[in-house]
């Protein structure tokens, strides 16, 4: 980590008077491991490194990147960014993050023991799980992936400005995709484990979930449209809640690209909606020490019982907003220039489970899975309209399964609409934690 | 950054990997060399917010052992860097009785399915960044109710060598050049988007040969068009997809679920069926690597295979899967031209290409004028497919009512559902009009250019996932 480190202090002491540079620099040492049919399909094993060079000058930001840690050629990396910046509009608010003193929470997101993992350990286990699922039902037909993966990365961020900020984590996770049978029908179900440290992979859990995802679909059929109370499941609420932190960027509301511009103190959901962006949590997938500026990063309340409190902000739009950054740059890696974006999303969870919210609601549509959730969503007018499948709630319980359906609604009438959060919640692999929710009123069209 | 048209790695050094790669019992080796050169520029909010310039250096290395597929990249083209590299793929191989076999290539060279005319970075970076101050102005003067313009432009080259230990040594030098315009509306009832891509595989005379004006227009009326929009209706309902903009409906509803991949793991409705009706007869669904200068065309393949024209459906009889190396060799046939890769990071995969329904002989205007009441699609946006059950989800970015046999009222953005085969049967009208859309199409997080096209058509019958009642 500290060679990492040092190669982003030395670029970033490259930079001439007058000139802001930050160098961000990555390693990441990857396994992948894909069973088919009691084989080993493939296994892959790699590792990739780049660094990306932001220069601002005169009021002007370029940048450019190299896939390789190679001094002489971050050299060049840093000559293009300056040549690059030359051409961008001189922008006053355009500038590198300043240290803010807050301090980076400890997290322990690096465990020793995913280096000293042996490959047919990792080969074990995707073996493993492929052939818990096949044996897990008799209708499951195939299993199209059955995958154990890893990574370790490691991350360095240095400017001129004062920035030094290194972490590193590790992933591994399991992940499998099975499609069940029974005469004519055909369904899809998937399930993964994903950790930090390989030993708390939860194998019969994910294999469990594909099997009964896969398999409860089974007879789904297509019905009638109608409105509907609709029970979104765990994952289906991470990806909503992963859109509304788009709509609510800093950047976006400056731009007058969002729905809720202009609308901080007002009511925006119901009050059953308490949103926060935390990745100083550490159960957090998403948790890190610092965002992709180098800053601390820290706890944000976005939305207080239904009322709207904060934007996100990096250091870019805070300056355009007149505020001060929240700390939420992201960056997809060293090929991009940080933007404004969330890592660990939550609502405060309520009291039942998903069982219990499931009870609550009575009648309606339980969804399992929505697709289309990027053409379907306009964070820009709100409009929501998405496919889903799932299986319909009567009498509290979760009855006859529904496919080739779709939800629809605008993200303003779903935040409003949501009746309960529940309490099961589950941080997952994606920038948001898990839980039932319950939306009223929801349009579902079918046949 | 460097000499551009250096040789990448001298082939004498991909000899000696591929024997590494084969010293302990591989039965193919394959060694993916790729140096990418791209070049970004986006505008935003009045200005040109930034230029990046990226290097990708590498070459990924895999070798097959029984149904086996080892595989391992590096960032190091040293002899060093690909011998390690080369251990570390052919470690899936444990006999370790490969003993020394040698790899004598032979070089082929394709014609070249297109000539580039000027090399992106031939051109000045002030020459780029002009376009998209003129995507800007025509944006906003198109409609005083432009309150926000965004634009990007991209181009790349990518310079490949494939080598495997059949002897095949091929190389290519690809060009992508794309422009993107994207329009925020605002009026009474909100902010409406719209958006607008020019996209090919030739190089900056993509510019000479299509208007930045006419795109940044088209993007402004799409947004301001929906400031009117009624809610999308709920249910099914006939839909009239407008020629050259829903191509990627097919892409997703049958082209996925013909990929050899998902047929030889039972993931696929379309398993099985060869030979048999799987689409009305008036369907002709090709697959078409070699297209001039659409964005899913390329010489050769990621696996050095020359690209080729590849007739799924005619007439409504499925006639042909697509395949990659991997799974020809299991199947004992061909490659038909369709392994491609993201990078030298990914191992390649079946895919798509330029994927189209061929036009029939209907008039566009009588097809919409045949049609009481739907909905007449105008462009599409993103989609996606669970390539095992047929279902597929598109959204509807541009839509209007179809009302007594007229388009009458604009639609708010909704999502459209289908099943794949079920939607190729419902195919009840298909005109003489034809055109093509750029895309990117994404399969197990690899992303790769392609194109996809159609005339215009209807579908009798397609659930459209509104929240308006009749």
């Amino acid at each position: 980590m500290t060679e990492l480190l040092d190669l982003a202090q030395k670029i970033a002491s490259w930079a001439r008077p007058g000139e802001e540079v930050e160098a961000f620099a990555s390693w990441q040492r990857e396994t992948e491991v894909r069973a088919y049919g009691g084989e080993v399909e493939s296994l892959s094993s790699a590792e990739s490194a780049g660094v990306g060079v932001r220069v601002v000058a005169q009021a002007r930001q370029g940048f450019a990147y190299v896939g390789n840690l190679d001094e002489s050629l971050a050299r060049e990396a840093l000559a293009e960014a300056r040549d690059n910046a030359s051409f961008a509009t001189p922008d006053a608010n355009v500038g590198l993050a300043s240290p803010d003193g807050i301090a980076p929470t400890s997290l322990e997101l690096w465990d020793d023991s995913l280096g000293a993992m042996a490959t047919e350990e990792k080969v074990a286990l995707a073996l493993e799980l492929e052939s818990q699922v096949r044996a897990g039902d008799p209708r499951i037909r195939e299993v199209v992936s059955a995958d154990y993966g890893d990574d370790q990365s490691e991350v360095a961020i240095a400017s001129s400005m004062g920035i030094s900020a290194a972490s590193r984590s590790t992933t591994c996770y399991l992940v499998v995709y099975a499609v069940a049978g029974e005469g004519d029908d055909t369904q899809t179900g998937g399930g993964y484990s994903v950790c930090r440290a390989p030993g708390e992979l939860e194998i019969e859990k994910a294999s469990r979930d594909a099997v009964e995802r896969a398999t409860r679909m089974l007879g789904a059929t297509k019905p009638p449209s109608g409105r509907v109370t609709a029970v979104f499941d765990r994952e289906v609420t991470a990806a909503l809640l992963s859109v509304l932190a788009g709509t609510l960027s800093g950047e976006e509301v400056a731009k007058g690209r969002s729905l809720f511009a202009g609308r901080l103190g007002e009511q925006v959901a119901s009050e059953a909606v308490t949103f926060v962006e935390d990745p100083t949590n550490g159960f957090a997938f998403g948790a890190s020490r610092y965002d992709a500026e180098g800053l601390a990063c820290r706890r944000v309340p976005l939305i207080d019982k239904g009322r709207l409190v904060a934007y996100l902000y990096d250091t870019y739009s805070a300056r355009l907003a007149g505020a001060r950054s929240t700390a939420s740059a992201v960056r997809a890696g060293f090929k991009s220039t940080p933007g404004v974006g969330a890592l660990a999303l939550s609502l405060t969870p309520g009291d039942l489970d998903q069982a219990g919210v499931i009870r609550a609601v009575g009648e309606g549509l339980f969804i399992q899975d929505v697709s289309g959730i990027h053409s379907g969503v306009n964070p820009v007018s709100g409009d929501f309209s998405v496919g889903a499948e799932g299986l319909l709630i009567r009498r509290g319980e979760l009855a006859q399964p529904v496919r080739e359906i779709t939800i629809a609604s605008t993200i303003q009438s779903l935040l409003q609409g949501i009746e309960v959060v529940g309490g099961d919640i589950e941080w997952l692999p994606s920038a948001a934690a898990g839980l039932t929710i319950a939306i009223g009123d929801v349009a579902m069209s079918g046949s | 950054m460097g000499d551009k048209d250096a040789v990448l790695v001298e082939r004498d050094a991909i000899e000696a990997t591929l024997g590494t790669a084969l010293a302990r019992g591989g039965e193919f080796a394959e060694v993916f060399v790729e140096d990418r050169h791209s070049t970004g520029i986006s505008f935003d909010d009045r200005r040109i917010e930034e230029l990046s310039s990226g290097r990708d250096r590498g070459a990924g290395i895999r070798v097959v052992v029984g149904e086996t597929t080892g595989f391992a990249h590096t960032a190091d083209l040293s002899v060093r860097g690909l011998n390690q590299a080369a251990e570390a793929a052919a470690a899936v191989a444990h006999s370790g009785a490969g003993g020394v076999r040698t790899a004598a290539l032979t070089e082929r060279r394709d014609d070249p399915v297109g000539t580039v005319g000027i090399y992106p970075e031939d051109v000045d970076k002030a020459t780029k960044v002009e376009l998209l101050a003129r995507a800007d102005d025509e944006a906003r003067a198109t409609s005083g109710s432009i309150v926000q313009v965004s634009a990007g432009y991209g181009d790349s080259r990518r310079r490949i060598v494939i080598a495997n230990s059949d002897g095949l040594y091929v190389t290519d030098d690809q060009v992508r050049t794309r422009f993107a315009v994207s329009c925020v509306a605002a009026g009474d009832t909100g902010l409406q988007t719209g958006y607008e891509v020019l996209a090919r595989t030739i190089g900056f005379e993509l510019f000479d040969r299509f208007s930045i004006e006419e795109a940044a227009q088209e993007a402004a009326r799409r947004a301001v068009r929906k400031l009117s929009a009624r809610p999308a209706p709920s249910g099914p309902y006939p839909v009239v997809i407008k020629g050259g903009t829903g191509g990627y409906i097919f892409h997703e509803a049958c082209g996925h679920g013909l990929e050899a991949d998902h047929i030889m793991k039972d993931a696929s409705a379309f398993r099985g069926r060869l030979g048999t009706s799987v689409a009305s007869s008036l369907v002709t669904l090709v697959d078409d690597g070699t297209v001039t200068e659409s964005w899913g065309t390329s010489t050769i393949d990621d696996e050095g295979h020359a690209a080729q024209r590849n007739v799924l459906i005619e007439n409504g009889v499925l006639t042909e899967y697509m395949w990659d190396y991997l799974r020809a060799r299991q199947d004992g046939r061909e490659s038909s031209g369709n392994g491609r890769r993201q990078s030298y990071q990914d191992l390649p995969m079946v895919r798509m290409t330029n994927t189209f329904i061929l036009p029939g002989s209907e008039d566009p205007e009588e097809i919409v004028a045949q049609t009481p009441f739907g909905v007449y699609l105008a462009k599409l946006g993103g989609g996606q497919v669970n390539t095992a059950t047929g279902d597929f989800v598109f959204g509807m970015v541009e839509a209007y009512l179809i009302e007594g046999g007229r388009i009458t009222e604009p639609l708010r953005d909704a999502n459209l559902i289908g099943n794949g085969p079920d939607v190729l049967m419902k195919v009840d009208a298909i005109a003489s009009d034809f055109d093509m859309s750029p895309g990117t199409c994404g399969k197990d997080g690899q992303s790769v250019p392609v194109g996809s096209g159609q005339p215009t058509l209807r579908i009798s019958s397609v659930t459209i996932g509104g929240t308006a009642g009749d």
